[in-house]
């Protein structure tokens, strides 16, 4: 028989705010991170426009030889980790004697790479490298360092889906721990802030160029959005059985009850009308729920011309024109492996907090965001049911539905 | 680069790169032991004194060298052999 999941942790470190209390104010507020980083202009790019998260100094924290592996990737990750353990009521005594997985969405580590490789070129010796640096390249940097650190027995990898690694981090987890292979799992998405990460996706022209005003710059579903802005930092969910939740008498934050996914099979960046619808379907099917059982979805809306419009489309042909939407990356801007997780942790926090956060800078609608229900201003409003979804390159798609707990 | 020179940075390093306590090295004491050493840390090891002392040291040398003591001898020479 399947297992019910739950939620019992979330940890953030995001543009716009550290830790759950801060973030939660901020998605209340509409409070915008987004920043212009003038040290991207001078490096080339188009649009200097991003989300801030200042890296986290772990000194005196952790160990030399816990840090030397961790660039910034993990040192996000280990701090939404902390956060979102402390919440469960989970130490690392815990941890070691009872199995616990991992599965975190990260895909890049451009910065320590390149980092490496400069070393490598200016020493011409890999010797000289350090012991450090093979373990912040890898891909996998976040579960490995975090594996390490909290000692975790259980299933360890890194999940690469590009925009939707979060997303489907969260649905693995589910699934593993539904199927009753695992009792808990953290699961979330850690993206890089650094220049190195997002020169390439700068350079496709996907950025927003509205720099003299860069708050009003992410603007998602709006007739005058112009392209999406970087952003990044963690966020953790510890998804667990019911029994594991209920044995331990932890308060449980949401129970995920679906996840929906997709691929598009089609072009590599461009976005998929069916491939969405589909994601969607699968979910609602999955949860044996009707699209009016959603009180709010957070959509996947980065602010680019094509890909808000679609969703648009996708969204009013599953949900109508009623169900409550936001993009909360008008506020965040676009965290990439992260948001997948972030988007899923905000909408609890919403969901705990009887509000909708805000849409902000959605002041005009378009032909297809005129056919839904966006909320420009915070609204309060019981919620029992989200859905959030997120989409990637190459047309991978996820669809992760998180209700409150009922005994 | 005289002996002390090397003795002083060489607690320097080991204080500010991998946090030991520089009471702690003394010529005397266990290199390895003293500063707790796995395989990761002889590859940073050897990257803080090629930074520190210009000189890039071996595993075959590691293995002659127990106490800080051995490796001050071993360092004086290797800066001997650069000045020449």
């Amino acid at each position: 028989m399947d297992k019910r999941v739950v939620i019992t942790g979330l940890g953030l470190y995001s543009s716009i705010g550290i830790g759950k209390e801060e973030v939660t104010q901020s998605l209340r507020m509409g409070k915008s991170g987004i920043i212009y980083d003038s040290s991207r202009e001078d490096f080339g790019y188009r649009s200097a426009l991003t989300g801030m998260v200042e890296e986290p100094n772990l000194k005196g924290e952790l160990t030399r030889r816990q840090r030397i592996g961790m660039g910034q990737p993990a040192l996000y990750s280990y701090c939404a980790t902390k956060e979102a353990l402390e919440q469960a009521k989970i130490n690392i005594e815990y941890l070691e004697k009872n199995e616990t997985g991992i599965i975190y969405g990260n895909d890049s580590t451009a910065a320590a790479v390149i980092e490496t490789i400069d070393k490598i070129r200016s020493k011409k010796d890999t010797t000289l490298v350090g012991s450090g640096h093979i373990f912040k390249n890898m891909n996998s940097s976040v579960t490995m360092n975090l594996a390490t650190i909290f000692k975790l027995k259980g299933i360890n990898l890194t999940l690469s889906a590009a925009c939707a690694s979060g997303s489907h981090s969260i649905g693995m987890g589910f699934l593993l721990i539904k199927q009753g292979l695992q009792e808990r799992v953290i699961c979330g998405g850690a993206q890089e802030v650094n220049p190195y990460a997002m020169g390439s996706f700068d350079g496709l022209g996907v950025f927003s160029m509205q720099t003299a005003n860069p708050q009003k710059a992410s603007r998602p579903f709006d007739k005058n959005r112009d392209g999406l802005i970087p952003s990044g930092g963690a966020a953790t969910l510890i998804l667990e059985s019911l029994e594991s939740a209920q044995k331990r008498g932890v308060e449980i934050l949401g129970e995920v009850v679906s996840y929906g996914f997709s691929g598009n099979g089609e072009h590599l960046s461009n976005p998929n009308l069916d491939g969405q619808y589909k994601s969607l379907q699968m979910a609602l099917q999955q949860a044996k729920m009707q699209s009016s059982d959603i009180n709010y979805i957070n959509a996947h809306a980065t602010s680019t011309p094509v890909g808000d419009g679609i969703e648009a489309q996708a969204i009013f042909n599953v949900f109508g024109a009623k169900t409550a939407v936001s993009s909360t990356k008008s506020m965040t801007g676009h965290e990439c492996w992260m948001a997948g997780a972030s988007e899923v942790a905000y909408s609890i926090l919403m969901m705990q907090n009887n509000f909708i956060a805000p849409n902000i800078n959605f002041e005009v609608p378009d032909e297809h965001s005129k056919n839904i229900n966006i909320i420009s201003e915070t609204k309060e409003q019981k919620i029992d049911c989200i859905l959030s979804n997120s989409f990637g390159f190459g047309g991978t798609n996820s669809s992760i539905i998180v209700k409150k707990f009922v005994t | 680069m005289t002996r002390e020179d090397i003795i002083a940075i060489t607690i320097q390093f080991l204080a500010e790169e991998f946090e030991i306590d520089p009471n702690v090295v003394i010529p005397e004491n266990h290199l390895q032991q003293t500063l707790d050493l796995d395989s990761l840390d002889y590859v940073d090891l050897v990257v803080v004194i090629e930074e520190n002392l210009g000189f890039k040291p071996t595993k075959e040398h590691f293995e002659g060298i127990v106490t800080f003591n051995d490796f001050y001898d071993f360092a004086e020479k290797q800066v001997a052999k650069l000045a020449k």
